[in-house]
């Protein structure tokens, strides 16, 4: 099977799963949902860093691209996870 | 060692699901979000261990500084303004997504360039996908940013449909052109990527305000998308199941205010104004209101609420906008110690993002068992002694649900009108979103008590305390 096949059948798989627990989320937690799952968008981190770690095809150029992406992706990923958090705690028991 | 990483995705990817399951309920919704966080925590950890990073010290920078500016903007944005939060986000996302496809392609050149093997169609196609969908929730956020925090025209402006389609048109032909020969059409990615650029900015500006839970939910969806694209030109499963987690997250969001507003995602993208100009023309004026409408004071409704049963308070954005919140807990509060039964009845467009609204409520202590979904309060209306209707509008018209002739005719709403007593406490007799009159004002159970909402809330308070 090709590379592009089985990340393929892991694309549409993990559509599905996402689908089938996010159905569960209920209403009064859409706005920490969306937050988030914002967070977990920042996975986009994994390709800043090879972009920005300088491998042998890299140049400058692209090293750059890779350093400013890694600035984005950190933002969206500690301000999401942490505004999530914050959000959460209002909705607990007091 | 590249075995170890790949499974360490796997790992990550199986706490973002469990993560995301755990917000199935409040009580356990702290603890998945934590999970997704040490999940994400260790998908860094692992890549930087990864052969093709060598060098730290611009990484190291970019992750404190990110890390900063994420930590600042959380701990310090007002929960109304978490709309426009939420959306600079998506725009990050998809940013970071276009940058690093960026970088991919720049890389990719340099080996082109040396003679050795690239990859085919598959990666060209996955690249385009990337930059592009990358580039338009970068603008569109942008935008979207701009007319929640009121920078940018909240007004629907009209753009011509033929030149978006130009553009879409002239896009396509730039993308073929690089998928055919990737290496040598270099200038023609760069267009795709301004084209794309350009192409979010004129999507978002002919949405309108009312429709802005939509779009956000709609970038949030797409920011996912760019980086499940981006994991298809890495050849990297953890970006593709991370992101595809987040576009199905957005699109059933999506869906879910779409339905809310009895629109399709065309008609809310493409359509323009809620009302058309021909159905403006049939709107009566100020004298659908003239000499029916029944006005009640404060005080009067305290006396009633004293001697109800049953309240359900009806939040719509104007109370968040008028700072209530705080002064509507203390009311329900007070009305609970005296054994009346006190409930929220949220509509799923109630606050400016979905599930807006209920964020407010808690910000104010407002028990979450107490927040109820339209569903499953719809029929317990007509058993219920007082409703008190605090900024909302056009989702308590019962025209949408009984004049087939009107504008908003099937936006499925509040039943408001079925309880015994309705108290609307506005301002003025000004319309919503939709810009027309509300038969709820007329009816013969409805009073309406003007003013301010923190302000009537806390004269409301007072009468109580004194009674």
């Amino acid at each position: 099977m090709s590379l592009f096949i089985v990340s393929f059948t892991i694309f549409i798989l993990a559509i599905f799963v996402g689908y089938e627990i996010i159905t569960k989320v209920p209403p009064t937690l859409h706005t920490p949902l969306m937050s988030g799952s914002n967070a977990i968008s920042g996975i986009t981190i994994i390709g800043a860093l090879l972009s920005a770690g300088g491998s042998e095809n890299s140049t400058e150029f692209s090293t750059f691209l890779g350093v400013i992406a890694i600035v984005l992706a950190m933002i969206n990923i500690v301000g999401g996870f942490m505004v999530t958090d914050r959000m959460l705690r209002m909705f607990k028991k007091k | 060692m590249s075995q170890i990483i790949n499974f360490s995705y796997l790992i990550a990817a199986v706490l973002f699901i469990v993560g995301l399951k755990n917000l199935s309920s409040p009580k356990t919704a702290p603890r998945g979000n934590m999970l997704g966080a040490i999940g994400m925590l260790i998908a860094v950890v692992v890549t930087l261990l990864d052969k093709g990073v060598v060098s730290y010290g611009w990484i190291f920078i970019a992750v404190i500084v990110g890390s900063g500016i994420g930590a600042y903007m959380a701990k310090t944005v007002q929960m109304t303004n978490m709309p426009q939060m939420v959306a600079i986000f998506n725009g990050f996302g998809g940013g970071a997504s276009l940058l690093v496809a960026g970088a991919a392609y720049l890389e990719m050149s340099q080996v082109f360039n040396q003679g050795g093997e690239v990859p085919g169609l598959q990666w060209d196609i996955a690249l385009i996908l990337s930059a592009l969908i990358g580039a338009v929730t970068l603008t569109g956020s942008v935008v979207a940013f701009g007319k929640l925090q009121g920078i940018v025209d909240e007004q629907a402006v009209a753009i011509p449909k033929l030149f978006i389609k130009s553009l879409g048109i002239a896009l396509g032909i730039c993308a073929l052109l690089v998928i055919a020969d990737p290496f040598d059409m270099g200038l023609f990615f760069l267009l795709v990527i301004v084209g794309s650029l350009v192409l979010g900015v004129l999507l978002v500006m002919p949405i309108g305000g009312a429709d802005m839970p939509v779009v956000i939910a709609l970038l949030n969806s797409y920011s996912g998308l760019a980086a499940a694209a981006t994991g298809f030109v890495l050849h990297n499963n953890g970006l593709i199941i991370g992101g595809s987690l987040v576009g199905a997250s957005g699109l059933i969001l999506t869906n879910i205010m779409c339905k809310a507003m009895n629109r399709s995602l065309a008609n809310v993208l493409f359509g323009g104004a809620i009302v058309s100009d021909t159905d403006k023309a049939a709107i009566p004026g100020k004298e659908f209101y003239e000499g029916k409408v029944k006005q009640a004071d404060p005080e009067e409704v305290a006396m009633i609420l004293e001697n109800a049963q049953s309240v359900v308070f009806v939040p719509g954005y104007g109370l968040a906008v008028a700072q209530a919140q705080h002064a509507n807990q203390e009311l329900g509060k007070l009305l609970q110690e005296r054994n009346i039964q006190v409930r929220h009845a949220i509509h799923p467009v109630a606050g400016r993002m979905p599930g807006h609204m209920n964020v407010l409520l808690a910000e104010a202590e407002v028990p979450y068992e107490q927040m109820v979904e339209m569903d499953a309060i719809n029929p317990d209306f007509s058993r219920t002694d007082v409703v008190i209707i605090l900024g909302a509008n056009d989702v308590v018209n019962p025209a949408a649900r009984d004049d087939p002739k009107s504008p908003i005719y099937g936006m499925p709403i509040l039943d408001v009108d079925q309880a015994k007593t309705v108290f609307i406490v506005k301002r003025s007799l000004s319309p919503g979103f939709a810009g027309i009159p509300n038969q709820l004002f007329i009816n013969e159970n409805s009073l309406m008590v003007f003013g301010d909402a923190k302000d009537v809330l806390q004269k409301m308070i007072q009468a109580i305390k004194e009674l």
